[in-house]
C-alpha cells in the first residue's frame, strides 16, 4: 500500500506500528515480510495465538472486505493468503505446543468435477484463524471421499465449496447421501461457492450457505455455540 | 444487419452498442459478437448489443447489466439474451423468465459450442481441460493472463492450473493462425494441446431459429 515499504524497518516499529505494517504487508501479499513480522512479535513474548488472531486474520480480514467489494480481485487475494499461509507454517506447531483454543472440526472440499479451490482455501485458512482445526480433502470430491473423511477426522462440520453451475448440484448428493446413512444430523453442513445463493442452500438441505469466509467463521462459531447449548440441554 | 465488429479489446472491456437499426434486438456478451454476426448477418431485422466481455470475471455484475441494458431497449420488438448462465448461479435465467426474454441454454460458452448435452456427458472424464474457444484465444492475455495476475506474478500459475493437463482450443472456425496461438496459450500455462473443432454448436441453432420465428 506504501511506497516507502523498503525504507521501513520491522523491528524498529513498536507493537502496535508492526501490526499495521503486517496488515498493510498482508494485503500487498508480502510473504517474507509476514513471516519477518510473524517471528518478531513472537521474539517480544507475543503468545502465538495473539499474532495469529490480530496480525494474521486482522489483514485477511481486510483483504476479505476488499475482495468482497470489488476493489480487489483473485490474484491479490492468491498472493495474501499465500503470505498468510507462510506466517501459518511458523505459528501453527506453536500454537499446538500452547495448548490454543480449539472451537470445533470442520471437513472442507471442492465438489466432484469442480477445480475451484482458491476459495475454499481461504475458508480453510480463516477458520483455522478463529481457532477450528481444518481438515481440507481438495479439489474434485466424490461423496466416498467426504464420507470418508468424516469417519477418520470426527469433524462437527461438513463445508462444501463449488464454483461451476455444473457442479453445484453435487452438494445435494452427498447431503442425500448423509440423510440415507442416517448420519445427517450429526454434523453442521455449510456451503459456499459464488454461484451460490441462500435460498440453494436452503433448498439442498444444508444448514448454512456463506458468502465468504468471514460469514463462514461467524456462523461456524454460532452454530457451535448453539450445539453446545442443545447438549448441555439435552 | 450492417453492424461492424470493433476490436476484441473494446468487445471484452466495452461492448458494443447498438446500431439501432432493426426489430429485434440480440443482447449479447461481447464474447460472443464475432460468432454471432458471422451466424445472423444476412437477418436484416437483427439489431446486436453486446455487454463487455470481462464481466465474465465478476458474474454478480452480469444480472444488473442485463436489467440496464433490456430496460432501455424498450424500442425492440423482441430480445434475445445470447448469454448462459455464466456462473449467475441460475439468476440469469430467473431475470429472463420475468423480463420475458428466451436465453440460451447450458452452463456457459465452452459447453454450448460443443452442444450442452455431449458438453456435460463429456466433462465426466474430461476433469483436467482447460477450455479455450475463438475469443479466449485472441484475448487471452486480456481475459486470462492480467486478470489472473500472471503477467505480474508468473509464479502463480500452478496455484492456478497445476490440477490441469490439457488446453483443449474448441475453434469455432478453421483459422490456422488461430489455432497457432491457442497453441501458444497451452505452452504459457504449461499444458498439453488439444483441437477440437465445434463450430457454433448450440448458438447457431438458438439463434438462427430465433432470427427465423421473428421474420
Ligand atoms: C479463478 C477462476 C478460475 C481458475 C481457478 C483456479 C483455482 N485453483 O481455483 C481457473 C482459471 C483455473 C478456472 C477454471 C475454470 N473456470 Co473459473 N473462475 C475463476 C473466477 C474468475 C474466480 C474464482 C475465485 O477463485 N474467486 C476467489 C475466491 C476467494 O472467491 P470464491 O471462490 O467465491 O470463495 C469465497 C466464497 O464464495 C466463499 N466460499 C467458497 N467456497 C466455500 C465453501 C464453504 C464451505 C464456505 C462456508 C464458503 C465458501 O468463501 C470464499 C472466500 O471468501 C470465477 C469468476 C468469479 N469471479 O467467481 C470463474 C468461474 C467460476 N469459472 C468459470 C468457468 C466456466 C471455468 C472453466 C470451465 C473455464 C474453462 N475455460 O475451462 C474452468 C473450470 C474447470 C473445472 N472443472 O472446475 C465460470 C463458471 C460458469 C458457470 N456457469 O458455472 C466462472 C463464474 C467465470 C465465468 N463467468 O465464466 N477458473
Amino acid at each position: 500500500m506504501s511506497d516507502e515499504e523498503d525504507d521501513i524497518i520491522l523491528s524498529e516499529l513498536d507493537d502496535e506500528e508492526l501490526v499495521l505494517q503486517m496488515h498493510d504487508d498482508l494485503y500487498d501479499g508480502l510473504k517474507e515480510e509476514i513471516e519477518e513480522g510473524t517471528n518478531i512479535l513472537l521474539e517480544r513474548g507475543w503468545e502465538p495465538y495473539r499474532v495469529l488472531t490480530e496480525a494474521l486474520v486482522g489483514g485477511m480480514t481486510i483483504v476479505g472486505k476488499d475482495f468482497r467489494d470489488g476493489i480487489l480481485f483473485v490474484p491479490e487475494v492468491l498472493l495474501a493468503a499465500n503470505a498468510m499461509k507462510a506466517g501459518m507454517a511458523i505459528l501453527k506447531p506453536l500454537l499446538a505446543e500452547t495448548g490454543a483454543p480449539t472451537i470445533g472440526k470442520m471437513v472442507i472440499g471442492t465438489v466432484k468435477g469442480d477445480i475451484h479451490d482458491i476459495g475454499q482455501n481461504l475458508v480453510t485458512m480463516m477458520m483455522e484463524g478463529a481457532g477450528f482445526e481444518v481438515l481440507n480433502i481438495g479439489i474434485n470430491n466424490p461423496v466416498e471421499n467426504y464420507l470418508e473423511a468424516m469417519d477418520d477426522f470426527q469433524p462437527d462440520i461438513l463445508g462444501m465449496s463449488a464454483l461451476l453451475t455444473t457442479t453445484m448440484p453435487y452438494m445435494k448428493v452427498v447431503i442425500d447421501t448423509m440423510v440415507e446413512k442416517g448420519i445427517r444430523d450429526d454434523y453442521i453442513v455449510l456451503v459456499g461457492g459464488a454461484p451460490l445463493n441462500e435460498e440453494f442452500g436452503k433448498a439442498i438441505g444444508a444448514d448454512g450457505y456463506c458468502r465468504d469466509a468471514a460469514v463462514a467463521v461467524e456462523m461456524a462459531k454460532e452454530m457451535m455455540a448453539r450445539k453446545h447449548n442443545q447438549m448441555a440441554a439435552g | 444487419m450492417e453492424t461492424e465488429l470493433p476490436s476484441d479489446t473494446r468487445l471484452t472491456d466495452d461492448g458494443l452498442a447498438p446500431s439501432g437499426e432493426g426489430r429485434v434486438l440480440v443482447l449479447a456478451c461481447g464474447a460472443l459478437a464475432r460468432e454471432i454476426l458471422a451466424i445472423v448477418r444476412q437477418f436484416t431485422h437483427i439489431d446486436l448489443q453486446c455487454l463487455p466481455a470481462i464481466l465474465h470475471n465478476h458474474p454478480e455484475r452480469i444480472v444488473p447489466a442485463v436489467r440496464e441494458a433490456v430496460a432501455r431497449s424498450a424500442n425492440y420488438d423482441r430480445i434475445f439474451l445470447a448469454y448462459a448462465d455464466c456462473g449467475t448461479g441460475g439468476l440469469l435465467e430467473k431475470a429472463a423468465e420475468e423480463l420475458g426474454l428466451e436465453m440460451l441454454p447450458g452452463p456457459h460458452c465452452y459447453a454450448f459450442f460443443e452442444g450442452t448435452e455431449i458438453f456435460v456427458e463429456r466433462t465426466e472424464d474430461e476433469f483436467t481441460a482447460f477450455y479455450m474457444t475463438d475469443f479466449l484465444a485472441r484475448q487471452f492475455d486480456a481475459f486470462v493472463w492480467e486478470p489472473l495476475g500472471l503477467d505480474r506474478h508468473p509464479e502463480l500459475r500452478d496455484s492456478y492450473f497445476g490440477h490441469y493437463e490439457t488446453l483443449v482450443y474448441q475453434a469455432q472456425t478453421d483459422d490456422p493462425q488461430l489455432t497457432a496461438k491457442a497453441e501458444e496459450c497451452a505452452h504459457r500455462l504449461g499444458l498439453a494441446f488439444e483441437r477440437r473443432f465445434t463450430g457454433y454448436g448450440d448458438l447457431e441453432t438458438s439463434l438462427v431459429s430465433f432470427a427465423k420465428a421473428t421474420t
